[in-house]
């Protein structure tokens, strides 16, 4: 018998580590992750990549990311990576963040980081529920929707609306690239990726702010199977918040180099 | 224009300048600030300078989103820093804390104003605990200098960022509202760093010629990991008591009393010392410069010869309680202290010496 020649067509990328395994069943920490190393791979700047884990369950992103990780302090990541960038343009920084990370308590950051228009790139991840410390309300929780501290659902009158980060962010002069994905179906994810990838883009070219948004899951907080999280993550969540591009400042660009009509 | 200041010559500069200029030659990368009185001119200045050197500058949003800045700049092994006054340094405690554990390097300073709450712009030595105790949550020390004239603002400037990079420990200078807004004549002494700096190059981040991935974090959650991590910053912590403790004794020798007193109140002491030597008080100054690590072992052995001290200080004994602990007992401890705006005098110095003189065994004088 003849030898079979055998070609790898999947792996696990150089910037992501074999043993990473750690979330819950059907969260969506794990693909995130993994987007983010093959972006690191494809780009081949693993040396002078550092990714910023934040306070939340992706604090344990350094568990998965085979790259240089810091810990920030909650919701202070667009500083650290602020602070990072301005004193060494050459680091590639990877700025993840949670919704009570990044539109509680560190709202102050993220918008004037936006505002400034810094070049790092952020990856908002938003399930609508604090993860790690048990399934409490999140700006993000829908209006419903329960949780350990909206036991009967939140309540408008008395607990404020949902916040979407895209559009609150879309005014702010600093910003170059601005999109929501949905981890959903393989479609989707790689859809994720496309935004993700012209965010390191505009990162490396020094263009200015890039966010992320990415509706995931968490089966766990949501008192959920896995499947029945995905229904509920495509029949409310994403009625709510609209996937899409919100910025892309050099769509805007071309659409304003063509003649008018 | 860097070309137009004259180091190495003496000039006329207010301390909050000072602080600014010796930042730049220190090699200082950035500054991330947040407007706060009486600290404004240093914050001023650093816009301006740090942009003539093409390095960086922001306002930033808040005082706790520019401690944070710090801490990015210095994962990547660069130095920066960050002032402001006492609300504000309150504000960042948290990343401080964080930088203590992670062993990060940073440099701040603050100019201490009234306290407590929003309190007032007038001078005060009232964040001494904060100081001197870490400041923030978490079992760590922050070496904390305590200069007494625009000098010594310049110098320990230039030093604090050495010995942050040292010992990868937050340093810091207490100073207070007259210090930073008078102006003084000090030498612009060119930058020197002291002696076998430690390269960064083995755990900063985001650099290539490391090829692990690295990571700095203050999150330490396996069993007995923290206080494994604890005990290692304790051992860094008496290698800075044993190597770094500073201070001044003027006039102990023949001193029936001594003052205790750092700051712009040793600045007062020192003229009311003069003063009173001149009415035959045989009075001495003992300044602590360094007041984390703070100089117990000399104020100990000056205490076997010398039974009475009187503590001058902007506070309501604060640091009368490390003299007390630093005596053991074997010298009565009196305390003259004022706050929230209030500045010593001499004649209120002098009254009190008086007092001490005059007192009888286990009276301690006090002043309020």
């Amino acid at each position: 018998m003849g030898t079979t020649q055998m070609k790898q067509v999947f792996g696990m990328p150089e910037a992501m580590k074999a043993e990473g395994r750690f979330y819950c069943p059907g969260c969506g920490h794990g693909i995130v992750h993994r987007l983010v190393s093959e972006l690191v791979d494809e780009f081949g700047i693993r040396g002078r990549t550092v990714g910023i884990a934040p306070v939340g369950c992706s604090v344990f992103a350094d568990l998965y990311w085979n790259f240089d990780v810091v810990s920030a302090a909650h919701g202070r990541a667009p500083a650290v990576a602020t602070g990072m960038t301005r004193v060494n343009p050459d680091v590639v920084v990877v700025s993840y963040q949670g919704d009570g990370d990044l539109a509680a308590i560190g709202t102050a950051e993220i918008i004037h980081a936006a505002n400034r228009g810094e070049s790092f790139i952020t990856i908002f991840v938003n399930n609508a529920i604090y993860g790690m410390t048990g399934g409490q309300m999140a700006p993000t929780t829908l209006i419903g929707q329960k949780s350990t501290t909206c036991q009967l659902g939140r309540d408008p009158a008395v607990m404020g609306y949902p916040i979407r980060v895209c559009e609150l962010l879309q005014t702010l002069g600093g910003v170059s690239f601005l999109a929501r994905g949905v981890v959903d179906s393989p479609k989707n994810v790689l859809t994720v990726k496309k935004y993700l990838k012209k965010a390191f883009q505009n990162a490396l070219d020094k263009k200015g702010f890039s966010l992320v948004e990415v509706v995931s899951p968490c089966p766990t907080n949501w008192g959920m199977t896995p499947p029945q999280a995905m229904d509920w993550l495509k029949d409310t969540m994403l009625d709510y918040y609209k996937p899409g591009v919100f910025r892309d400042i050099d769509e805007e660009a071309k659409a304003e180099a063509q003649p008018s009509s | 224009m860097s070309e137009k200041i004259p180091i190495g010559e003496k000039v006329l500069m207010k301390g909050n300048e000072a602080i600014g200029e010796a930042a730049v030659q220190a090699g200082c990368r950035a500054f991330f600030g947040y407007p706060i009185t009486p600290q404004n001119e240093l914050t001023a200045y650093m816009s301006r300078r740090m942009l003539e050197e093409g390095r960086a500058f922001i306002q930033s949003e808040s005082e706790i989103a520019a401690i944070n800045m710090c801490f990015g700049a210095a994962t990547v092994g660069e130095r920066s820093m960050t002032s402001s006054s006492s609300p504000g340094i309150s504000l960042k405690q948290e990343g401080i804390s964080y930088m203590a554990c992670a062993e990060l390097p940073v440099f701040y300073v603050n100019v201490n104003r009234g306290g407590p709450g929003l309190g007032n712009i007038s001078p005060a030595q009232s964040d001494y605990f904060q100081s001197t105790r870490g400041g923030g949550h978490g079992d760590y020390r922050v070496i904390a200098f305590a200069p007494s004239d625009v000098q010594e603002l310049y110098d320990f400037t230039m030093l604090g960022f050495d010995l942050a990079d040292k010992y990868r420990n937050p340093a810091m200078i207490l100073a207070d509202g007259i210090l930073g807004q008078m102006m003084e004549p000090l030498v612009l002494r060119p930058y020197e760093p002291i002696p076998d700096l430690p390269s960064k190059q083995p755990w900063r981040l985001g650099d290539p010629s490391t090829p692990d991935a690295l990571l700095i974090t203050s999150l330490i959650l396996n069993t007995g990991g923290m206080e494994e991590r604890n005990l290692m910053l304790q051992k860094k912590y008496d290698s800075i008591v044993e190597n770094e403790t500073r201070y001044e004794e003027v006039m102990t020798d023949d001193a029936d009393v001594v003052m205790v007193a750092y700051g712009t109140a040793s600045r007062i002491a020192r003229s009311a010392m003069e003063t009173a030597r001149e009415q035959g008080i045989k009075v001495g100054l003992f300044r602590p410069i360094t007041i984390w690590p703070y100089p117990h072992e000399p104020l100990n052995k000056l205490a076997d010869r010398v039974k009475n001290m009187l503590v001058v200080e902007m506070s309501l004994g604060q640091m009368w309680e490390d003299v007390r602990l630093a005596v053991e007992g074997k010298a009565r401890v009196h305390l003259h202290g004022r706050t929230g705006g209030g500045v010593p005098t001499q004649p209120d110095i002098i009254r009190d010496l008086k007092k001490v003189l005059a007192s009888k065994d286990g009276e301690i004088v006090r002043n309020f």
